[in-house]
Formats: structure tokens, C-alpha cells, sequence
């Protein structure tokens, strides 16, 4: 089962300039939570300073405590390890380019030292079966490299891909702004199947997307969280003025 | 990033084209139930570390080359730098009997041999590069970059033998005795046309040196933005004026680059040189007269120096003619990025 | 553009002078002219090395060791067979101090320490390969009081590193940050994912760049005269003088006997095959090796 995310004085930074500013939330588990807002206000900063993404960045730093379940992501433990619990799917799929379909969803297991094939041949099996690209890819998956799949069917083999590892979170980075309508709805139905067992976290410019998938909305402006609350509460009857005007469209 | 566009959402209503609801169950996912995670343990951050580390051990190994290199030749020399100092580099006697060591006439022999290759190498250079990028059709760009750029992959040796035996005796038929009756009065082509000598040995260079130049030229003009280009034509130009006032003009400092890097591997260049240029001590005036390079005495002598101060003042040589080169190729490269913006001049290699 | 108004093409609307059309065409028919000056000896080269260099080319050549002087026949295996064995060494050394230098100066380097590596990289590249002869001499041959293949293989391998360290760096960087972060995102640790994935990736640039680099070195002879010094006879240890190919070349070419001429033409087309053939074979095989759609 998925677990709950507790945020507390979260603050980011890109070398001097500062990208998040006091972000205070809780995620609930088995639930998903949309980051809505414009361009630039920090919501994929702050996707990404969940499982320690962010510090990748050359000088980018963070302060402020996350714990995910029982684990403070910042006390200590180590980002790769975090990582294993914590699953991410990018804005643009990244399958990677020189492996099969097969290896693409097993890298997790098998570039961390696990070699027992039935088991992998297993999970593979699983999650792909999960991510809805099973009936597609079943005949070559050996055969096929993963980046010669459609965008669509390489979103959801980054996300077959990150359930191999079976995090307990999954963090989602605009999945789905570089796919087409089709696949989009793909992708949220499976985002609806996935919420049963994991908690989700998406970030997304799209507030529709935000309003089909997700319980709960937090709206970024400038780096600060703005409001958090249901979904409802936020499109229909938000409390703060600068999120009335962003969900009705006024700016952004 | 605009939400314009979008119709209003409305939570209670949310009817989009794709809702989940509506999708039919042949395609809907069945998640698989969770299992306990495979990965146990905890990760050592020890191998990240110490990866990290031979990493930039092996960063720091390449300054610590040239470290080495530095090392090496100032120790060789220390024996002949005490015993001539400065004077070492100001006498031209060579006299290994007697223990008597000038590097002048080697030092002579490679400024020259390098000048003489610039002069030949540099107009032909400069004329392929513009040809290729300014003038030639599109499907024969290929063709000739990777033809004179194939002139960069013969090994040394491969044009030393190949002057030794077809373009020296050229030089000697043909060449040198057109030469010197037009222009013998120079005094710079006159004496007997052995063939074999400085000029032979600047004909070589030079072609050995033209892939460089040109190639690295063919790189600074094609980072000239297409508007200055457009600018000049739109004036009316004609395509050389083009060329000259909208291309050549803005690469300048680039070309320069180009051309210093060439002149660094012309004063190092070895076996080629070495083959043709008759290894003879002297300063003569005549091009036709054989000469010496510092890069020669080295490949000829150093195997054959039984004497430690012998040695040491070929060591020395080494020691002047690198950093000799290393200037001169600092020098060019920061012209070379000054122009291209750091991006490394690849086909060097 | 600041020399604008001294272009003559700006003084009206007057239609284009004779002088400068005149200007224009002399001045493309120069710039032919030097492209065949200098496809000029390149043919010449090519030309002269098959002509000369095919009819030496037998079984006898390819197998045998040389003859002494004034014996007719004999070949240049035992060179051929050296330069390999030198070449083995240089690259066991120089490949993976490249590679690695590469790794640090895309993963690690971003900053002023990697700055200084790259500038030294590549001034490293233009010293002149008979000053790295000498300092191989100084290593190797000096403290083993004897010429050897080691030594040749250690002044090649210097010679490998920066051109290696440069390319990789390149080809590394053209991996895009996003399948980094897909690996970090499986919780896959930074040297994992930089061996596995990111260098993984780049593998067939990387082996370009690698070849390059050999084939630089394949052919140079000045490093090797006081390091692997020459060898009529078999060798294949590595610390005894060694033959290479382009030192038989050079012997050969600068001896007053016609049969050794021969045979240096005939080396010469033998080097320049091999070389040009290694680049290729590993091209081809970089090619079949990757998956479909990749």
C-alpha cells in the first residue's frame, strides 16, 4: 500500500536564486494529488525535491524536511535508496535507448543486482501487464528496442518501468504533455487504476487532467504554495483570490 | 504556458473525451497486486564515492601527464642547461666529439621549414575551406571534406617515404631548375638542386598541415551567422565580396587560430621531415641546401648519444621545442573558441 | 556590419562592375585551383602506394621476418605482429585512462577543475610526438636499461589519452540528462547509472572516438625510435625491443637498397590498410551491435 508524504518548510534553491518558498503539505496514501500552476512556479521543483531529484542539478540545494512514510527523505538516508520507494515518470518519456522492452522494465531490478530471471521474468510480466502496454509489446519484447515504441506506449513503459521496482509513490512530472488526446486518456485511466495502491503525486498545466485524476489540488505561484485542498474545493469554491483567478482562467 | 483555450473545469462535472469511466474494460488496466519489494538491503553510498573518485583520479592523471612530461624533459636537460645556459640556444656548433653543443641551427631549420610550409600550405588551405563551404554544391561538401581531411589519417612516415622517392625527385627535375632561373637572383634558390633540403622538407609540411588548417577554417566559417552573409549580399555584393567582407572578415580571429595550430604541428612534425630534409647542421641561405630541424636531431642522434651531456642537450632541444608548441597551440586554441565558443576543434585528432 | 559602407557593392543601384565581376570569377577559379593543388598529391599518394606497393605484397611478406641485406625476399611480420602487440599495450593503457578521464570531465567536470583538464587535454594533443618519445624514455627504457614494447606502448598510450578523454567527454554529453534521470528515478546509484546507462548510450560514439584515437597512433613512428627501437627478429614480450611496422618503413626507405624500398612500399600499403581497416571493422560492428529502433 502506498504511503502518505508529510512536507514541512520546504525551501529549494538554483544556486542563488530561490525556486520554492516555505512549502508546507501533506499527501494523503493511496490517494492522487495534483500541482497545478504556471510556467515556472515551481511545481516540478518541488515533484522533484520528493525523491531528491532536484539536488542532480549542479548547485541546486534544498532545506526544509520531507518524510515519506516512516523515512525522512533528508535525514540521512540515502537518495538512492529513497529512490527505490519513491517511483518518478517524466514529462517527456525516457525510455532507454539501447535496451529491449524487457530490459527497460527490468533496469530497475537489474542495474541494482538482482539476477534471479524467474522472478524478473515475473515482474516484468506484472508491470507491464499493469501500465496496459502487455497486448502491445508481449511478441517482441526481446526483439524491440524501447524507444521504438509510440510516445503514448513509452509513457507507459516508463511507467511499467518504475512499478518494477515497487515503490509505494509514484511522482508524475506532466506525463502527458508530450502525447496526444488518445494516449493522454490512457494514461489518466491508468493513473485511476494505479491510486488503489500507490500514492500518486502529478504534476500537470492541464486543469482538466487535474480534475479527472486526482482528490486533492495544491496551486503554485511564484514558488510558494498558494492553497491545498480537495479537488472540488479548489475548481469550485477556492479560498485564496490568486487561485480563483488561475482555475478560471484569468492568468497563466 | 496559456490555459485560454481550455473550457472551464468544473470538479462535479468533469466530462472530459477520455473519462475513465467510459472506457470500455477491454482496455482497461488491470494493476496487479503489489508484492513485497525485491531490492533489499541497504545501498552503500561507498561504491558512489569511491567511483567518483577514480574518475577524477583519471581527470587529474591528464594534468598530471603533462606534469610528467614538464618533469622529465627539465631533468634530462639540467646536465646541458648548466653547462651552456642561454648560450645553448645562440651557437651553432654541434659537435658531438668534442662535447660542443648549439641547438641554433636546428632551431634555424625548424623556424624556417615551418614558415616555408605556412606560405605554401595556408593560400591553398584558406581557398579549399572557402570552396567547400562558400561555393561548392551541396552533394560535393562531403566528398571533399572527408578527401582532405583523408589527408590527416597517412602517417608521417607514409609521406616520407612517398617524398623521399616521388616528390624529391621532382623538385630536382622540374622544380628547382625553373626555380633558379626565375628567380635564382633571390639568392633563396640557388646552389646545386640536390632535391633533398629545406625546401623539400617545407613542400611536405605543408601538405601534411593543409587537412588542419583547412578543416579547422571550415569549422570557424561555418559558425559565421547566415546574416552577415545575407547582410553584404543584400548590398549588392557580388559572391567574393561576400565572401570577403561578410565571412572571411568575421572568422579572422579563427583563422588565425587555424593557422597557428597548423604551424604547431609543422615545428614538431618529425619523420617526414627527417626523411627529406638531408640532416645537416648548417644555417645556408639557399632553400635547395639541406638544413636540420629540432624534431630531426632527435629522431637521428638521441638512440646513438652515448655521452650523458650529449644527452642531456638533446633532451634540451625536446624540452625547447615543447614548449615551443605548447604556447603556440595555447595560443591558437584560445583564438579557435574564442570564435566557436569553447566547442573543442575536433578534427585535430 | 561595421565595414559596410566602405563595400563598394553599397555605392548604388548600378548594375555589378566588370572589374568585380571579373574579381568574382578569378576568384572562384583560384579557390578550384587549390582544391586541386591539393587533391593533387593526396591522388598522387594513394596512386604511388598501390602502384608501388601491390606487387610487393605476398604470402612471403605477410609471413616472414626480414632478410639480410642483399638476399632477396623476406617480409615484415615480426613488424606486423609488433606494431599489433604495441598497439595492445598502448590501448590496455590508454583506453580506459581516456574513458575515465572522459566520465570525470562530463559527469564530474562541469566546473573550473574540469576547465584545466580539458585545457591541458588538449595541449597535450599538440605536443610533438618525438617529446613524448623522449619522455617515455625517461620512464620506461631509462629504469629498465633497455629498449622494450612497454615502452612504445606507454609513449602511444599518452598520445591515446586526450584525444579519448575529449571525444568521450562529447559523445557523453549528447546523452541526454533525462535517461540519467530516469535511472536515478529507479533508484539506481550515480556510477551504476553512468556505466551502465550513460556510457552504455554513448557506446558507439565513445568506440569512434577510441578509434580515432588509435588510428592516430597506429601509424607514428617518432615515438617508438627510442622506446620499441626495432627488431629484425620475432618478439613478442613485452620488454624486449619490439619491431613495428613504421619503424621497418622508416629503415627501409632511408637504406640505399632497392629491394628494402620495395618493401617499404609495400609496408607502407600494409599500414595504411590496417589502419584504415580497423576504423571500419569496429564501425560496422558498432552499427549490427545496436537493437533496432534504437
Amino acid at each position: 500500500m502506498g504511503v502518505g508524504i508529510n512536507v514541512e518548510h520546504l525551501n529549494a534553491f538554483y544556486g542563488k536564486t530561490q525556486a520554492l518558498f516555505d512549502v508546507n503539505i501533506a499527501v494523503a496514501a493511496n490517494h492522487a494529488t495534483a500541482l497545478i500552476g504556471p510556467s515556472g512556479c515551481g511545481k516540478s521543483t518541488f515533484i522533484r525535491c520528493l525523491n531528491r531529484m532536484h539536488e542532480t542539478i549542479p548547485e541546486a540545494r534544498v532545506e526544509g524536511a520531507v518524510r515519506i512514510g516512516d523515512l525522512g527523505v533528508y535525514n540521512g538516508t540515502s537518495a538512492t535508496q529513497l529512490r527505490r520507494r519513491v517511483g518518478m515518470v517524466f514529462q517527456k518519456p525516457n525510455p532507454f535507448p539501447t535496451m529491449s522492452i524487457y530490459d527497460n522494465v527490468a533496469a530497475g531490478l537489474k542495474l541494482n543486482g538482482f539476477r534471479k530471471r524467474k522472478q524478473l521474468d515475473e515482474i516484468v510480466h506484472k508491470s507491464l501487464h499493469s501500465s496496459a502496454l502487455w497486448d502491445e509489446v508481449k511478441d517482441h519484447l526481446h526483439k524491440k528496442s524501447g524507444a521504438s515504441l509510440s510516445g503514448g506506449q513509452q509513457q507507459r513503459l516508463c511507467i511499467a518501468r518504475a512499478l518494477a521496482v515497487q515503490p509505494e509513490v509514484l511522482l508524475m512530472d506532466e506525463p502527458c504533455s508530450a502525447l496526444d488526446p488518445i494516449s493522454t486518456g490512457k494514461i489518466e485511466e491508468l493513473i485511476f487504476q494505479l491510486k488503489e495502491q500507490y500514492t500518486i503525486v502529478i504534476v500537470t498545466h492541464n486543469m482538466q487532467q487535474a480534475a479527472r485524476v486526482a482528490e486533492f489540488t495544491g496551486f503554485f505561484l511564484l514558488g510558494k504554495m498558494i492553497e491545498f485542498d480537495k479537488t472540488e474545493k479548489i475548481f469550485t469554491n477556492p479560498s485564496d483570490k490568486r487561485t480563483e483567478d488561475y482555475v478560471t482562467g484569468r492568468f497563466g | 504556458m496559456s490555459n485560454q483555450a481550455l473550457p472551464r473545469p468544473r470538479f462535479n462535472a468533469p466530462e472530459p473525451e477520455h473519462g475513465p469511466s467510459e472506457r470500455g474494460s477491454k482496455v482497461a488496466p488491470k494493476v496487479e497486486p503489489r508484492t513485497a519489494p525485491l531490492l533489499q538491503g541497504k545501498v552503500s553510498e561507498i561504491p558512489d564515492a569511491f567511483f567518483a573518485a577514480a574518475m577524477r583520479l583519471c581527470g587529474f592523471a591528464v594534468v598530471a601527464l603533462l606534469g610528467l612530461i614538464v618533469y622529465q624533459l627539465v631533468i634530462g636537460s639540467h646536465l646541458s642547461w648548466h653547462a651552456f645556459g642561454w648560450k645553448f640556444f645562440g651557437q651553432s656548433d654541434w659537435n658531438p666529439v668534442e662535447d660542443q653543443y648549439g641547438a641554433l641551427p636546428f632551431i634555424y631549420g625548424t623556424i624556417i621549414s615551418s614558415i616555408l610550409a605556412l606560405i605554401i600550405a595556408v593560400p591553398l588551405s584558406l581557398g579549399v575551406a572557402v570552396f567547400i563551404t562558400e561555393m561548392c554544391p551541396v552533394t560535393l561538401r562531403g566528398i571533399l571534406s572527408f578527401l582532405t581531411e583523408l589527408l590527416a589519417a597517412i602517417p608521417s612516415v607514409v609521406y616520407g617515404l612517398w617524398a623521399i622517392f616521388i616528390l624529391v625527385p621532382v623538385l630536382r627535375q622540374y622544380v628547382q631548375p625553373f626555380l633558379a632561373t626565375t628567380l635564382g637572383w633571390t639568392t633563396l634558390f640557388s646552389g646545386p638542386p640536390y632535391g633533398i633540403g629545406m625546401l623539400a622538407a617545407g613542400v611536405i609540411l605543408a601538405i601534411m598541415i593543409i587537412p588542419i588548417i583547412s578543416s579547422i577554417t571550415r569549422e570557424v566559417l561555418t559558425v559565421v551567422p547566415q546574416h552577415q552573409r545575407e547582410g553584404v549580399l543584400a548590398l549588392g555584393a557580388t559572391r567574393w565580396e561576400m565572401i570577403r567582407l561578410g565571412v572571411l572578415r568575421n572568422a579572422r580571429a579563427g583563422i588565425v587560430g587555424a593557422i597557428i595550430l597548423g604551424l604547431g604541428r609543422a615545428l614538431g612534425e618529425t619523420m617526414a621531415v627527417t626523411m627529406v630534409i638531408g640532416n645537416r647542421p648548417e644555417i645556408a641561405k639557399s632553400l635547395f641546401a639541406p638544413g636540420y630541424t629540432m624534431a630531426s636531431v632527435l629522431a637521428n642522434e638521441f638512440t646513438e648519444a652515448t655521452g650523458d651531456l650529449y644527452l642531456s642537450a638533446l633532451i634540451e632541444i625536446g624540452l625547447a621545442l615543447f614548449l615551443v608548441t605548447i604556447v603556440v597551440n595555447a595560443l591558437a586554441r584560445l583564438m579557435v573558441w574564442s570564435v566557436t565558443r569553447g566547442q573543442p576543434a575536433r578534427s585535430l585528432a | 556590419m561595421a565595414n559596410a559602407n566602405s563595400n563598394p557593392a553599397a555605392a548604388g543601384v548600378t548594375p555589378i562592375g566588370l572589374r568585380r565581376r571579373i574579381t568574382d570569377h578569378v576568384m572562384t577559379g583560384l579557390a578550384v585551383l587549390t582544391v586541386i593543388l591539393v587533391l593533387l598529391p593526396l591522388i598522387a599518394i594513394f596512386g604511388y602506394l598501390v602502384y608501388k606497393g601491390i606487387g610487393s605484397i605476398n604470402l612471403a611478406f605477410l609471413t616472414q621476418t626480414p632478410k639480410p641485406v642483399g638476399e632477396a625476399g623476406g617480409g615484415m611480420a615480426n613488424a606486423i605482429v609488433g606494431s599489433m602487440l604495441i598497439l595492445a599495450i598502448a590501448s590496455l593503457l590508454g583506453v580506459p585512462l581516456g574513458i575515465g578521464a572522459g566520465i570525470f570531465l562530463s559527469e564530474y567536470g562541469r566546473n573550473r577543475y574540469g576547465d584545466i583538464v580539458r585545457f591541458v587535454s588538449d595541449v597535450l594533443n599538440g605536443v610533438p610526438s618525438i617529446v613524448i618519445g623522449i619522455v617515455a624514455y625517461g620512464l620506461v627504457v631509462m629504469r629498465q636499461k633497455h629498449f622494450s614494447a612497454l615502452a612504445g606502448g606507454v609513449a602511444l598510450a599518452i598520445m591515446m589519452v586526450p584525444t579519448i578523454a575529449r571525444t568521450t567527454e562529447q559523445m557523453l554529453l549528447l546523452v541526454p540528462q533525462a535517461i540519467r534521470e530516469a535511472a536515478y528515478g529507479l533508484g539506481v546509484s550515480r556510477w551504476r547509472t553512468t556505466l551502465s546507462i550513460t556510457l552504455r548510450t554513448a557506446t558507439s560514439g565513445v568506440i569512434t572516438g577510441v578509434m580515432l584515437a588509435f588510428a592516430r597512433v597506429a601509424g607514428e613512428t617518432a615515438p617508438l625510435l627510442f622506446t620499441a627501437f626495432g627488431n629484425q627478429f620475432w618478439n613478442l614480450k613485452p620488454n624486449q625491443p619490439t619491431a613495428a611496422l613504421s619503424l621497418q618503413i622508416f629503415t627501409y626507405a632511408i637504406s640505399p637498397f632497392d629491394e628494402w624500398h620495395r618493401q617499404a612500399w609495400a609496408g607502407a600499403l600494409v599500414l595504411i590498410i590496417l589502419i584504415v581497416g580497423a576504423v571500419a571493422a569496429v564501425r560496422i560492428a558498432v552499427r549490427h551491435g545496436t537493437l533496432a529502433g534504437a
